[in-house]
């Protein structure tokens, strides 16, 4: 199932500068676990070394943030989009 | 706090002929009017940070006729702050924030009180400065100070309209609203220190504070006069690359400490809970360390070792030493093996302080005579080669 998942800049230069790619997945873990496995460098900043979510990185289906709906065990289908948010504090 | 401002209308400060004048743009819109131009002459907004983001939503409250504005700032003016923080001018650099702030904005409206505050915010000082306005602006450029004007504004029951800004992206809401969300329920932890890069390491587009800045301006003027939707239960995020803007749900979390449990009752150590340590200069305990002469020295010299540079490419383009090689910091793990155990490593960055992490990691895998360059590229600069660009 095609999943859209949407990154900021800082996390674009991990996918070769994509900032929206596709993924396959049922799940939002899964959805992670496809783009970890085709970027090994934006793996472990959308997870920790035991596969699970940061406190630090909000992750968004669609509008809703994930903790809230399951958190990675969230269902996600066809035509669903994924936005990733990492915590930045400049000002 | 508008809805009281519309019940005390007769409590409202009176416009002088010079403000209705100069407010006359305001008053002729049906959104503001005079009641609402009354209620902003009666608000008070402390901006947390007077530099990127501060520095347009100082200029446009004050224009706006906020009658009371706040700016806690503790730093001075650096030429490198020019390029964003339009608050402040050429002739400024070296002046204290604050001083440059209230000149500027003076000249902007003079109807507006300014109340400056040389301080760095901290968890002895932010509930007294804070509590003595209506609402904040966040425009820090740091997790501790975050955490901590949120969790002051949730104690004391003040909105904080939230922005943040990194490279081209940014974010917006507003935070601890009554019965909204806080800042804890969208980042309930902060991210370790090594994944945190500064401004100042990895560069901000000059003008995105200036769009983050003006959307929590006009935040801050709508929460004042009572008009429109505000952010509250919504993040804003802006892609200033591709110029996309998308709002998210932020939920109120119930088991947020700060305002769902309520279990916070008090201030902490903000340093500590971002996993800084109080002493943290960028030289971490037992980095051994090489002065720019003791390098310099060692290059004359001819002697035989590796001088590696842990910055980025585009900073590499600004400026390099002419031995080194180029291993930007978050290349080192997967460029170990073109380290030679059996020769010496002088590491170097901006500052020294990416270039000690680097040591760190050498050491911890068994490059025992790795030695970071004190300072870096900037004392290098001032210490041996005057020729090399400071940034």
């Amino acid at each position: 199932m095609s999943i859209k998942v949407s990154l900021p800049g800082v996390l674009a230069k991990l996918t070769d500068g994509q900032n929206t790619l596709d993924a396959d997945g049922s799940t939002v873990a899964q959805v992670v676990s496809d783009l970890a496995a085709r970027y090994p460098g934006l793996g472990p900043r959308l997870q920790n070394a035991d596969g699970e979510p940061y406190e630090f990185v909000t992750i968004y289906l669609n509008e809703e943030d994930i903790r809230l709906a399951g958190g990675f065990e969230a269902a996600v289908s066809a035509g669903d989009e994924l936005t990733v948010v990492p915590a930045v504090a400049g000002g | 706090m508008t809805a009281t401002h519309v019940e005390k209308h007769t409590d409202l400060p009176e416009l002088s002929r010079d403000e209705i004048l100069r407010y006359s743009r305001h008053l002729i819109l049906p959104e503001v009017t005079i009641a609402g131009q009354r209620r902003l002459k009666a608000a008070s907004v402390l901006l947390v940070g007077a530099g990127g983001l501060g520095s347009p939503t100082a200029l446009y409250l004050a224009a706006a006729g906020v009658g009371r504005i706040g700016i806690v700032d503790f730093d001075e003016v650096d030429v490198t702050n020019l390029q964003r923080q339009v608050l402040h001018g050429t002739s400024d650099v070296g002046r204290k924030k604050i001083d440059s702030a209230r000149d500027r904005l003076a000249q902007t409206n003079p109807h507006v009180k300014l109340e400056t505050f040389d301080t760095r915010l901290t968890s002895e000082n932010a509930l007294e400065i804070i509590g003595d306005y209506d609402l904040v602006v966040d425009g820090t450029d740091n997790f501790a100070t975050r955490y901590l004007v949120n969790d002051a504004c949730v104690l004391l029951g003040k909105p904080n309209v939230y922005g943040s800004i990194f490279r081209f992206d940014g974010q917006a809401s507003v935070l601890a609203a009554e019965g909204g969300p806080c800042y804890r329920c969208l980042f309930p932890e902060p991210p370790p220190p090594e994944l945190v890069p500064s401004c100042a390491e990895g560069g901000v587009l000059g003008v995105l504070p200036g769009l983050v800045g003006v959307i929590q301006a006009t935040e801050a003027i709508k929460l004042i006069v009572g008009t429109g939707q505000p952010l509250i239960g919504r993040l804003l995020l802006v892609d200033a690359a591709s110029m996309q803007f998308k709002t998210m749900k932020l939920q109120r979390n119930p088991s947020c400490p700060a305002c769902g449990t309520r279990e916070i009752r008090e201030l902490v150590d903000y340093e500590q809970f971002c996993g800084l340590s109080p002493e943290a200069d960028g030289s971490p305990d037992g980095i051994p360390e090489i002065t720019p002469v003791g390098l310099a020295t060692r290059i004359e010299g001819g002697d035989d070792f590796d001088l590696v540079d842990v910055r980025q490419p585009e900073e590499w383009e600004i400026g390099k030493i002419p031995e080194a090689r180029l291993v930007p910091l978050d290349t080192l793990t997967s460029c170990l093996g073109d380290f030679d155990t059996g020769r010496d490593i002088v590491v170097y960055c901006r500052s020294g302080a990416r270039s000690a992490r680097a040591v760190a990691e050498l050491k911890s895998v068994g490059f025992e005579r790795a030695w970071n360059l004190a300072g870096g590229i900037i004392r290098w600069s001032e210490e041996v080669d005057p020729t090399m660009p400071i940034y």
